[in-house]
């Protein structure tokens, strides 16, 4: 059964003011949202609130066709920072092998090996290195084959491509392609298109409402 | 979650990870001792098992700020919250790689600084072991103080103020249970047991409110 990602009525806080409100949508399989906007607008807020990592003022988010029973909608995503998740000590083996053993598959795939995941970043043979010894763009893209060696069916992008060059954009597109043609879900929130079909969520800041634009 | 232990232990054995800074700390502390206080061995041997507990429980709490603010800094904390593990067996797990890399390596070093302080064989055995048995709980303690302070950028002294008070039944305890094995009339099992219902009591206690002092966190 396809699932889905269903936001009803959702508003979140920063300290005292309302930083969005009122935000529902629909994604059902196969489907992608760009979340955009200004700085400071409450992009990365509600990836974070989608992600569980904040609580919501009000509203709520759903998984729907899901067959098993499940505590929070967080454990099928994965979110994918601003912060790469890994340790600059250990090798970029090491790191992935820590986060495919941590955190297993969702029901409904299956993560691909660690090596493999470095190769389709267009980064293979160099997962012996220090993460630390990698440039920024390449600490980017090992942090991107995380989505890959654990399955989960949602992905939660903030500013993906951030320090990518023009080639690793577009073999991150191809990827998120390929997850969306697997029956996943992406909401990402971006400045530079993200170069596949997607719906937008255009966010305007300071309480204002967020208005769906379509496709 | 051996998967976590094992990247936990690696992170602290790799440079900068500080697993021997507290041994080293320990060291210090125990070998200026004898210094200060002068060559009165039978005085020395006296106050041994006591210095032993204080160095031990002082260079327990070095490192612990770190136990989640590390985790923090890079975003890993995020995913670990995010996990259908419960957030306790990852703040447990966490707990127990922190102590074999660094209260371990104490308990390990304890004869040797014995020998400093001019104990008895049986007086080394059970300050050891009391180690053994106690300097787990001061970890599990410090776990709940580390997650409070997780977002402070310098919270290090904050923790250990924090978790101060409450590691001092473990060092009440856990000396008395020393002495007791050296000093006739007093008996060794009664302190020794309470110190070990101190360490399951915060092995459960400890992580809990760790998880939850982190998921208040977030941000």
């Amino acid at each position: 059964m396809p699932i889905s990602l269903l936001v009803e009525g959702l508003s979140a806080k920063r300290g005292e003011d309302l930083i969005f409100h009122d935000i529902s949508f629909v994604l059902t399989a196969g489907e992608a949202l760009v979340v955009t906007g200004p700085n400071g607008s409450g992009k990365s807020t509600l990836l974070r609130v989608l992600a569980g990592l904040l609580a919501a003022q009000s509203g709520r988010v759903l998984l729907d066709g899901i067959s098993s029973e499940i505590g929070h909608p967080r454990e099928f995503c994965h979110y994918l920072g601003h912060r790469n998740a890994m340790k600059r000590e250990l090798t970029v083996e090491e790191n992935l092998s820590f986060w495919k053993s941590f955190m297993g598959d969702s029901p409904g795939g299956a993560g691909i090996g660690i090596e493999e995941a470095a190769e389709a970043l267009g980064l293979g043979g160099i997962s012996h290195l220090p993460f630390g010894y990698l440039s920024a763009g390449q600490q980017r893209r090992m942090a991107m084959a995380k989505l890959l060696v654990a399955y989960r069916p949602i992905w939660l992008l903030d500013e993906p491509t951030a320090a990518l060059d023009a080639s690793a954009d577009r073999l991150f597109a191809t990827l998120v392609t390929r997850h969306l043609g697997a029956g996943g879900i992406v909401v990402a929130a971006t400045h530079q298109p993200l170069g596949v079909e997607a719906r937008e969520l255009r966010m305007t800041g300071f309480a204002g409402v967020a208005g769906e634009v379509g496709h | 979650m051996t998967s976590l232990f094992l990247r936990d232990l690696k992170l602290a054995m790799r440079a900068g990870g500080g697993a021997l800074i507290g041994v080293l700390f320990f060291m210090t502390v125990v070998a200026v001792v004898p210094f200060a206080v002068g060559p009165d061995l039978n005085l020395l041997s006296r106050i041994g098992p006591a210095i032993l507990w204080i160095g031990a429980l002082l260079a327990s709490l070095l490192g612990l700020d770190r136990l989640f603010q590390a985790e923090r800094e890079d975003g890993s904390l995020d995913l670990m919250l995010m996990q259908e593990t419960p957030l306790v067996l990852t703040v447990l797990m966490k707990c127990l790689a922190h102590w074999t890399a660094t209260g371990l390596p104490l308990v390990i070093a304890s004869p040797l600084l014995g020998l400093f302080m001019n104990m008895k064989e049986l007086a080394i055995g059970a300050t050891m072991l009391t180690l053994l048995a106690g300097t787990p709980a001061i970890t599990l303690i410090g776990a709940a103080g580390a997650a409070v302070a997780v977002t402070l950028p310098r919270g290090g002294l904050l923790v250990s103020i924090l978790v101060l008070p409450l590691t001092v039944p473990v060092l009440i305890f856990g000396v008395s249970a020393a002495y007791a094995a050296v000093e006739d009339p007093a008996p060794f099992l009664p302190p020794f047991l309470i110190l070990i219902a101190i360490t399951l009591f915060f092995a459960v206690i400890g992580p809990l409110s760790a998880a939850l002092a982190l998921r208040a966190a977030s941000d």
